[in-house]
């Protein structure tokens, strides 16, 4: 999203455009070097063709994650899961499986849950992002948090970051009426360590207190 | 002020860490100039790698090597000249290819993304061979495994000149681990001969000697921190072939290398349960009382690495049977090696054994309890020695108050609630209570705070929290004024968390360490050693002018333990709510029965229980990884088509503890929970269901496709 920046950025249509006027300007220097054979060969020797990469890979990427604007430069192939988790380590969120079967990667944008490890960071152009780091109030935790640990809603840890935020995002949906619609709708998230009914109990509590 | 106890319900000391995304796992740690590896899967079943081409790969962005059998540096350890040479699978070694998704190469980059993508860059040559990965078609081609002994006790016939006769054959597909937390390892080297690594690791220290081993290090040169584990049920028990290449990779590129398997990599590379096919043949008299038993199994291996469980073992010891006889065998194909997985052997064992004593109650048209009770083994007749303690026959009675046992039809398929079937079942289980030496380490503060230091791990039950509780009761002083550190191989020596005996194990150190260190303030206050008077520790320790007290503990197994035969023991008992048009099951309730000794903590061994419940449902209902014998690959390598159980799949469940101490084991007269918790799950929900509808499946897991 070089030069312009939408202020919307929901605006699909131009955040197509502009990364489609980005790929062209890059593969038509990409080209010009290509029709040149005695410059590749001498590019690949000098790595030119990585450090060229290097620069034309990588998309410049504004969001605010917990509160934090960040503006990074990222390969359009990045997850958000790997951009918080590497760039700008964040590991609270967890990569569990890398294809969108098991929750444990489960961040909110804009207020929603979402797998982070099936978007892509790009997408995310003037997004909010919270992470689990970014639940609590300073020291004071989430409710959904304390419930967590009153109601040992987790063992080896692993699935908890997710479990959280999509806790979290089930009552808020208005998803957590009964026992029966709190384990449908949790069940995206996995917990393999078998919480399953301590992590309802959790979020019966924290609805019922109505804290959420 | 109130102070905790030896059986309160503590909240996990870690919980903070784990709810706010604090807690730092193997993949976690910011290392500088940390590089990312990525292996390249073989895509044939059996054969030898001809030739490598990596050109495109190595002029990919980012990328710093791509390592091969071909220029691979030497893993001493590998090597047959090796004082103690690594066994199972030499990564990058030779050319052979044992099993489809080896790992031919490991890609090294920059970032994530462009290993990622190099390695698929990388081109293999193969000359293929045919492969053997059938396991029916093979199983005549079943070998005795050469640590495993066959077993007979009286009359070898006896089972089938008795009055009643059951035999069947019980089939269990091969299961996945599948923790929730990606097996990982980050490696850097410090040093020419020193390594450090954070990985997935059920036992720091058994890291810490085959890293060792297979680099030829002094082992205090092999530095391992597995400091939070996102479960592991038995796959992070050894050190895999992939972690070695990590530190080999890091050697080659001399930057820190983090090599993360993707989860379908995990369905060849980190073990499995075996898929396993049980023989039963059980004799009992027409009142019930048991003649004799015949148990034979065969389980798949590896071709290149044979792993046995005691899947047998189950039937020598659970019931009264005078005549038994068990036969174990293992068929050799080309897959990856299996592990340990929850609960290993016993949790199949348990599936034939109990589901065959469900078979034989209806055919002597006796009351499961009725049966088991009539057969109850008040001595372990397979070791000729005592119990340390069983309270079996308690569990059986307070399982079926739980659960509406009296609620329960004698005739399969005629207890109806509306247009569903309704069904009672119960399995029990046992898995031997264990004890290693443990050493612990305990500090006391200036300020009269605790921390005690040991190298035992934690994949999620709770240790930290339990080992506070049990020094806060000995020490008499707040939870919250003790630390429990692990997962570091530099903290003194522990075992390995498996077999459920970290408790037993650790605990006592834990406890031995507190007793030597009151001892010790005693003695500085002028006390009796024993004393249980209220002392103010740090007041003590200024008085002496100390700046602190350490002690540590070395706590080893006792003597009077080999007099006994020492297990816990579970029941499980399920209720089950079967469609008979369309084959649903809805498991209702389960109830989990367990005597485990005394119980450390309340609120983690209930979660405990629930959970292994969970996995036990799992095994019954869902869990089956299915192989494509034409390619040689598992076609279900996720989760999405690899079903272990989600929210939805679990009602509430509940624990019951029978919560005595076993007298002998170790002085707080635990037992252990973390495999009892899933045996016997199975077969408690395959017998309800056969209460339900009259169908009697002996294949897992129970689909609908069975059942209609």
């Amino acid at each position: 999203m070089s030069g312009k920046k939408s202020n919307n950025p929901s605006d699909s249509e131009e955040f197509l455009n502009g990364t489609r006027r980005d790929f062209l300007k890059k593969s038509s220097l990409l080209t010009a070097v290509a029709l040149t054979p005695g410059r590749v060969v001498k590019a690949a020797e000098e790595q030119w063709d990585e450090k060229i990469a290097g620069v034309f890979e990588k998309v410049s990427l504004h969001l605010e994650v917990n509160g934090v604007k960040h503006t990074v430069a990222v390969e359009p192939r990045v997850t958000l899961l790997d951009l918080l988790r590497e760039q700008l380590h964040l590991t609270g969120t967890k990569k569990g499986c890398d294809r969108g079967q098991c929750g444990a990667c489960t961040v909110h944008v804009n207020g929603v849950r979402v797998n982070s490890c099936l978007s892509l960071a790009v997408t995310n152009e003037g997004k909010k992002i919270t992470t689990i780091e970014g639940l609590a109030n300073g020291d004071e935790l989430h409710p959904m948090q304390e419930a967590f640990i009153e109601h040992d809603g987790f063992q080896c840890g692993y699935c908890t970051s997710g479990q959280i935020m999509s806790a979290v995002a089930c009552i808020h949906e208005g998803h957590a009426g009964s026992e029966a619609e709190i384990r449908e709708h949790m069940s995206g998230n996995i917990c393999r360590c078998g919480a399953y009914p301590n992590i309802v109990n959790a979020i019966q509590a924290v609805k019922n207190g109505g804290q959420s | 002020m109130k102070k905790e106890t030896i059986g309160d319900s503590l909240r996990r000391v870690d919980g903070r860490l784990k709810v706010t995304g604090g807690a730092k796992y193997s993949g976690e740690y910011e290392v500088p100039g940390l590089t990312y590896g990525v292996l390249v899967p073989a895509t044939i079943t059996s054969g030898t790698v001809t030739a490598i081409d990596s050109k495109a790969a190595l002029r990919a962005p980012g990328v710093l090597a791509v390592i091969t059998p071909f220029n691979a540096i030497k893993v001493p350890g590998y090597q047959p000249e090796a004082p103690t040479r690594i066994k199972g699978l030499k990564l990058f070694n030779d050319t052979q290819v044992y099993f489809n998704g080896q790992p031919i190469a490991l890609v090294v980059a920059d970032t994530f993304e462009r290993a990622t993508h190099a390695a698929g860059l990388v081109k293999a040559t193969y000359q293929s061979q045919p492969h053997e990965t059938n396991f029916h078609k093979n199983i005549e081609k079943g070998v005795s495994p050469q640590n495993n002994k066959d077993y007979v006790r009286g009359d070898v016939n006896a089972y089938k000149n008795a009055p009643v006769k059951i035999e069947q054959e019980y089939m269990l597909p091969s299961e996945m681990h599948n923790p929730m937390e990606l097996h990982v390892t980050t490696a850097f080297w410090t040093g020419d001969d020193k390594v450090t690594l954070y990985t997935k690791s059920q036992g720091v220290i058994s890291s810490q000697r085959a890293v060792a081993n297979a680099f030829q290090l002094d082992a205090k040169n092999v530095q391992i921190n597995s400091r939070f584990v996102g479960g592991a049920f038995g796959s992070s028990l050894r050190t895999w072939p992939h972690e070695i290449a990590a530190i080999q990779a890091a050697k080659m590129v001399k930057r820190p290398v983090k090599l993360t398997l993707t989860r379908e990599q995990m369905f060849t590379l980190v073990g499995y349960r075996p898929l396993t096919i049980q023989k039963i043949g059980l004799g009992a008299t027409a009142d019930g009382k048991l003649v004799g038993i015949s148990h034979e199994s065969h389980s798949q291996t590896a071709a290149y690495e044979e792993f046995t469980e005691r899947s047998v073992n189950v039937s020598r010891f659970l019931y009264d049977i005078p005549n038994v006889n068990t036969l174990y065998k293992v068929v050799p194909l080309n897959v990856g090696v299996p592990a340990p997985m929850r609960g290993p052997g016993e949790a199949t064992g348990s599936f034939a054994l109990e589901s065959a004593l469900d078979e034989l109650s209806y055919a002597v048209n006796m009351d499961p309890i009725e049966l088991r009770l009539k057969n109850y083994a008040e001595t372990d007749l397979e070791k000729n020695l005592p119990w340390s303690s069983k309270y079996l026959k308690e569990c059986y009675q307070k399982g079926a108050e739980r659960i509406g046992w009296s609620n329960r039809a004698a005739k399969p398929g005629t207890n109806r609630d509306g247009e569903w079937l309704v069904g009672y079942g119960i399995g029990c289980g046992a898995f031997g209570a264990y004890r290693s030496r443990a050493l612990a380490k305990i500090k006391l503060m200036p300020d009269g705070s605790v921390n005690i230091k040991s190298a035992t791990s934690d994949i999620g039950p709770g240790t930290a929290t339990s080992m506070v509780l049990i020094a806060a009761d000995i020490l008499n002083i707040p939870a919250k004024r003790i630390t429990f550190e692990l997962g570091d191989s530099s903290f003194p020596v522990a075992p390995t968390q498996g077999g459920s005996a970290t408790i037993s194990s650790v605990g006592s150190a834990v406890h031995d360490a507190c007793i030597a260190l009151k001892q010790k303030l005693n003695a500085l206050a002028g006390k009796v050693e024993d004393s249980n008077d209220d002392i103010d520790y740090a007041k003590v320790l200024s008085q002496n002018n100390l700046p602190f007290l350490e002690i540590t503990q070395e706590s080893n197994p006792n003597e009077e333990a080999k007099k006994y035969s020492m297990y816990s023991f579970s029941a499980h008992f399920a209720q089950v709510y079967v469609h008979p048009l369309t084959g649903a099951v809805k498991i209702k309730k389960v109830v989990a029965v367990v005597d485990a000794g005394k119980i450390v903590n309340h609120k983690t061994a209930s979660s405990q229980m629930i959970g292994g419940t969970v996995g036990g449902i799992g095994m019954a209902m869902t869990e089956e990884a299915v192989f494509d014998d034409r390619f040689g690959r598992y076609i279900n390598g996720n989760f999405a088509d690899y079903h272990v159980p989600v929210n939805a799949d679990i009602p509430q469940l509940e624990a019951i503890f029978i919560d005595r101490p076993d007298p002998i084991i170790n002085p707080i007269g635990t037992k252990g929970i973390g495999e009892i918790s899933l045996i016997g799950v199975a077969p408690a929900i395959a017998n309800a269901i056969y209460n339900a509808t009259g169908k009697r499946v002996r294949e897992l897991p129970i689909t609908p496709d069975k059942l209609i």
